[in-house]
This record gives structure tokens, sequence and C-alpha cells, in this order.
């Protein structure tokens, strides 16, 4: 590598140093949301060098362009609505720590390597990189032992899930010589489809299907989503996701592209199993903040369809998807952390009773994000859908695309009974008391203006998402 | 000879696994993994990894093990060392296993026995390993090597986190 | 193929390990065979330096224990790392110099942090 060359890398080096930097600051500044200001500072920084930084390095093994440019603009929002909504909710739980905000810059730092990683191993460190700091995160209410045991339990599932995603990492090493994915690919095309090879392809598929959440291997993800500080369920059911579906994208697009024929139909089995779970278990779910887990794990079964439709088209639609899914699904967890007072959890269905009547604001909103991710027009949710249907029956799959409206249309009935209880019910008991405050009400602001926006006004975003695929 | 010496290291790796995970004190367990984790440095020996049969020895034997031994002192397990089985999920855990087992034996076939790359078992005779291994980490992989570092760091920052009584 | 040579070098190693371990199992067995057998009940008992030993064995650790076995971790990886590095300054030069210097300040940093919040100390 030349240092004319760090141009490249510069975004991720101004991560890590201004990472460290947030971390030092814990130590000498008592007001923690001072620390998470600087986060945010530190992610605007990191992002001024995106757009000089296209180009590869380390003879491909970082690879920056489009599609890691895009995935890395939604770390970057999702880090600074996450920021957001974090601050006053931690004092609520009695956790506000600086190095929180410093994990999740590591977090995010680790899911741009992930984005651009162009060798197994980047790749391999980056995850890890990610996963260690959100088990972290996960246990971060330190005094809560549903925090303590979501942390145990994704930390023993995500070590295993580690040690699958290395064995696949091993096999394909040991069948082409190399890790990169772009010398894999051309290793690959000359050579026959064995049985050693699709194993090798499992493997890497079951590993990534655990970091996104595709059924059957989304065990951990309800109790995890569920202990989880509830502004780190927000993040972890965006930043990640969309990085694992980055490296997902990238693997099997890339990588393993000339098996194409062989993964497509177990990639389309995992989608409508995921989809089938998702949305089925989420409709006997008491809790809002359980449901919405069951929900994140039907969204990443939608999201999958852009991969299997594949080409600009599927791979552009999947982006689209994820970015808007962070638009909603941040926003529904914000009225969800507005919802959490000193001595109320504010998680049950039935404390969203007759909300309208006390709080109309906060139940419009809520209102929207729930039919944003039904896929109502003129939502963003509606716009994300109808590109993943579109990119499917471009390819040929029509009924896949069929088969997601049927279950779109049963997820209608879990998001909608949230907004038949805040509109149709009588407020039982006392008043809910909102926890508000202007960060909080800065990210619900974004996140409610953009669902609108992007489902009134499409197109800067769908054709972004296509001139970087293409 | 070669042979002789791989076919009794793996033997004796494979029976201490075995004791490892049946062994119902677990201590025992640790002291199972100690004589495992020395055998697979005879291992990496025989693939003229000497620098990893060292970090076998000093990294995973000396300071992973100690780590094992606290994280078991940690817990009472007085009540789970009368039990009968210590876990009851295990036929789940066998057929995972063996089926793990099944895939890697169904694709060895496919594994190339050829050396692909610059680096070949005679020019790391020659060079000897411990060279090699840092001339191949410190100038084509310095991207990995750095992002270890920052792993490292976030496993302190972790354990403190998690761990400390009071964290201002 | 299990490896191409035979590390011979390490035939001294492994003489060593036989002999310490022929030496050790020799003193436990010679001396069962030897030496006379009258147990009796305060012979039985642990030793505890002559007092009588109280409460179980084993007693449960402080979690004070676990954050400087962790600490100590990943400092031994650190210093593992800086062994091939130095095995191939003298070839690489200047560059190796800047790269070992990045590795240690990230840690340094981990350090400092680890410090300030008085891991060190036994609280």
């Amino acid at each position: 590598m030349n240092f004319t060359d760090i141009h490249t890398l510069m975004p991720e080096i101004v991560m890590a140093v201004l990472a460290l930097a947030v971390l030092l600051s814990e130590l000498v500044i008592r007001r923690k949301e001072t620390v998470g200001l600087l986060a945010i500072v530190s992610v605007a920084v990191t992002a001024y060098f995106i757009p000089t930084s296209f180009g590869t390095v380390f003879n491909g093994m970082f690879i920056s362009d489009g599609y890691s440019v895009f995935f890395k603009f939604i770390f970057f929002t999702c880090l600074i609505l996450t920021v957001l909504i974090s601050s006053r909710y931690l004092e609520i739980e009695r956790s506000s720590h600086g190095e929180y905000y410093a994990l999740l810059m590591f977090a995010t730092l680790g899911m741009m390597l992930m984005a651009s990683a162009g060798d197994l191993i980047v790749l391999y460190l980056g995850l890890e990189l990610m996963a260690l700091s959100l088990y972290v995160l996960t246990g971060f209410i330190r005094h809560e032992y549903r925090s303590n045991e979501a942390s145990l339990k994704y930390f023993l599932l995500g070590a295993f899930s580690s040690a699958i995603l290395l064995y696949g990492i091993m096999m394909i090493y040991a069948q082409t010589g190399t890790t990169d994915i772009n010398t894999i690919s051309s290793v690959l095309t000359e050579k026959k489809a064995t049985v050693s090879l699709l194993l090798s392809v499992i493997f890497l598929l079951v590993a990534f299907s655990f970091k996104i959440a595709l059924a059957p291997f989304h065990m951990w993800t309800p109790d995890v989503y569920e202990g989880a500080p509830t502004s780190i369920t927000a993040f972890m059911s965006v930043g990640p996701k969309a990085a694992g579906f980055a490296v997902l994208g990238r693997v099997f697009l890339v990588g393993l592209y000339p098996l194409q024929i062989n993964w497509i139909p177990l990639l389309i089995g995992l989608s409508i199993l995921t989809m089938a779970v998702g949305n089925i278990l989420a409709i006997q779910q008491r809790s809002v903040k359980r449901m919405l887990a069951y929900s994140s794990i039907a969204h990443a079964g939608y999201a999958v369809i852009g991969i299997i439709a594949g080409g600009n088209e599927g791979v552009s639609a999947m982006m689209n998807y994820l970015l808007i899914y962070m638009f909603m699904n941040i926003g529904a967890f914000s009225i969800l952390i507005l919802m959490r007072s000193e001595d109320f959890l504010g998680e049950s269905l039935d404390d969203f009773k007759g909300l309208a009547k006390t709080h109309p604001l906060t139940a419009g909103l809520m209102l929207l994000f729930m039919f944003s991710l039904t896929g109502i027009p003129p939502t963003a949710g509606f716009i994300g859908k109808f590109y993943l249907f579109k990119a499917a029956v471009g390819a040929g799959y029509t009924w896949l695309a069929i088969v997601t409206v049927i279950f779109s249309a049963i997820s209608a009935y879990f998001y909608l009974r949230v907004v038949i209880y805040m509109y149709m019910h009588e407020p039982e008991g006392e008043a809910v008391s909102l926890s508000g405050s202007p960060s909080l009400g800065l990210a619900l602001l974004i996140s409610a203006l953009l669902v609108l926006f992007i489902g009134i006004y499409p197109s800067p975003f769908i054709s972004f998402a296509r001139i970087v695929t293409g | 000879m070669l042979e002789f010496f791989f076919g009794y290291l793996s033997l004796v790796i494979i029976i201490f696994s075995l004791l490892v995970v049946l062994s119902k004190n677990a201590i025992h367990s640790v002291l199972y993994m100690l004589v495992m984790f020395f055998h697979v440095a005879g291992i990496y020996l025989l693939l003229q990894a000497e620098f990893l049969a060292a970090v076998q020895i000093i990294v995973y034997a000396g300071a992973i093990l100690v780590l094992f031994l606290f994280a078991i002192m940690l817990l009472n397990l007085r009540e789970e060392l009368s039990a009968e089985q210590l876990t009851d999920g295990w036929p789940a855990s066998l057929a995972v296993v063996a089926g793990l087992l099944l895939t890697l034996m169904l694709s060895l076939g496919g594994f190339t026995t050829t050396f692909n790359g610059s680096w070949s078992p005679e020019k790391i005779k020659e060079i000897t390993f411990t060279k090699a291994l840092g001339q191949a980490l410190y100038t084509g992989y310095i991207l990995p090597f750095e992002v270890a570092s920052i792993i490292l760091l976030v496993a302190i920052v972790g354990a403190i986190v998690l761990a400390k009584r009071r964290l201002n | 193929m299990p490896g191409r040579y035979l590390p011979t070098e390490y035939l001294p190693v492994a003489i060593f390990i036989a002999i310490s371990i022929a030496f050790g199992l020799g003193a436990l067995i010679m001396g069962s065979m030897v030496r006379l057998r009258r147990p009796y009940r305060e012979k039985l008992m642990p030793y505890e330096s002559g007092i009588d030993p109280v409460g179980e064995p084993r007693v449960r650790f402080s979690i004070r224990f676990y954050i400087i076995a962790m600490l100590f971790v990943v400092f031994d990886v650190e210093a593992i790392f800086m062994y091939p590095w130095a095995i191939v300054f003298d070839k690489i030069g200047l560059f190796a110099l800047i790269e070992m210097i990045i590795f240690i300040v990230i840690l340094l940093v981990g350090y400092v942090y680890a410090l300030k919040k008085e891991a060190f100390r036994w609280e």
C-alpha cells in the first residue's frame, strides 16, 4: 500500500481515532449527553471523508465502492438516530455511561469494515468487532437480569455462529486457495459444483442467517431484542442487520455467484420460512417490544428477496428497503422509549390503550410507523415493498412476490392491532406520562418526515441506490 | 514417521476432547483441555508453524485456561456436581456435532492438498516460519492486524463495563 | 499429508518433556512402593499448616479476579504480536515501526481507560 491511497481508508481511520477520543472523553466529561453529542459530531466528520474515499487498497482486501458507501450512509444515520434516542432513556434506566457511545462507534466501525470487506478475513474481523461491541451493549443495563440474560444468550449464539462462519471460510479457502472474494469468484467459475463446495456455501449461509436472523436461525432474536436496552434493540435491528445484508450480498452475489443456481433455492426457502415464522409468531405477542422483534425477523425475510432477484434491480431494492426499514423501525422504537418512564415499562399492548385520547400526537406518529411497517401507501414502507416485488417479478419470481404479499397481509393484523388499541379503546387507569426530550423529539421528527417523504417522493433515493450499484 | 506422530497427536486430541465434554467435574475438564492444547501445539509443529505452537502454549494453555478456571470458580457449581447430568440438552448437541463431523468428512475430498500462492513449504523451511509469518502479517495483512488491536480494546472496555462494581 | 517436514530440531524438547514426565511419575510410583502406609484420621486431613481446615475447599472467587485475568489475556496477546514483528523489523523498517506504534497506541488508550476506571485497584 502507498500512502497516496490513504484516502480510501480515511473514513475508517477517522472513525477509529474519534471512537478512541470518545472513549477517553468519557473519563473527563461529567455530563454524558456531551459524550453522545461528540459521537454525533464524529459521525459528521467521518462522513466528510466518504465522497473522496472511492478506491481499492491492500490488493483488493478493502473496497470502497458505491455499494459500500450506500451501506455506510445507512450505518451513520442509524448511529445518529440511536444516539438521539438514547441519552434520556439511559438516564431513566440509570445506566448513563460514556462507554455506551464509544461502543456504538466501535460497532459502527466494524459494520463499515464489513460493508467494505473484499477479503473474508477482513469480513470476519469486522463482524467480530461489531458483535463484541453489541454483546456488551446488550448487557449495558447491568442491574437488570433481563439485560444480563439477553447479553449472555446473544454472546453464546453469536460465538457459535462465528465458529460456523470460520468453518465456512476455512472450507472455501481449502478448495479455492484464497480468501479474496473476487478471486474466489474467478476460481469457482472454472470449478464444478462439488458436494464439498456446496457444503461450504451452506456453512456461510447459516452463519450469515444467524447474523441477520433468518428462520430457522432466529431463535436468539426475540429474547435478545426484548432483553436489550430499547435503544440498542432499535440499533441492532437496523445497523448490524444491514451490515449482515451487505456481506451476504457481497459474498453471495460476487464471490459465490458462479454457484448461484445452487444457493438460490436455499435462500428462497429461508426467505419464505422467515416471513412465516416472523409474521405468524408476532400475532401472539402481547408485548409491543417483542412483537417488533418478530416483525424485524419478518422484514429480513422480505429484504432477502432483493438478493434472490439479484442484479442491479434486486440489490438496489434490497438496499432501499433496508434504508426505509431503518426510519420506520427506529421511529417505532422511539415511541416505545417515549412511553418508558422511571416506574413504567410501557411495552405491553395494554399500555397503548386509548393513547389517542391522552397523547394524540404520539399516537399519530405510532400510527404512521405502523402503517409504514405494514406497507400501506403513501408511507415509505409501501415504496420499499413495491420495488422488492418489482425486482422479484422482473427476475421471474412472480409467485414469490405473491407469497410475500400474503404474508404482508397477515402482518397487517398485528401492526394495526396497536392502532386499534390506541384509537378504539378507552384509556385504562392513570394516563401514561411520556418522558420526552428534545433529542428524542428530533429523532422522531427525522424518522417521521423521512417515512412520509420517501413514501411520497421516492425517486431520489431509488435512483441513488441504482446509480451506486450500477 | 510423520504419519506416526500425526496419528498419536490426533488420537490424544480426540480422546481428551471427548473427556473435556463428558467429564462431570468442570475443573477436570479444564485439566483435560490443557493436555489437549499441548497436543494441538504438536500438530502445529508438524505443519512447520512453530510460532503458532508457542502461541498455543503461551496464550491458550497459559492465559485462556486460567481465565476458564476463574470463570468456573466464579460460579458455585456444587449442586451441578452432584447432578446426574450437567445438561439435559445433550441429544440435540450430539446431533449437531455428528452433523458437523459428517459435513466435514464429506467435504474433505474437495480440499486441495497442493499449496497456492507465494509461500511454499520449502521457502518457509528455508527462512523459518516466524519470519515468513512476520513478513506476511506486517506487509500484506496490516489492516487485519490493526483491526485486531481495536477488537482487543473493545474486549478491555467490555470486561470493565460488564464486571466492574462501580463504573464512575 | 500431515505436514512435509519432521520438526527434528524439536527433538531435544520432546526428550526434555519425556524426561520430566518420567521423573514426576517415577517419583510418585517409587514413593508408593517404598513408603509405609499407616493412615489415621489426622493424617488423612487436608494439610492447612497444622490448623484444622475450615469450610469447603472450593470457595467462590470474586469477580475482581475476572477483570484482571481478562486484562492479562488481552495484553498477553498484544505482546505475542510483537515477537514476529521484532524478527522481521530489519527487513520492513520504518513502515513496521509505524504499524506497531499505531497498534500500541490503540491498546494504550485501553490501558489508560482501565487505569482511570481503577480496574487495577482492589476495591
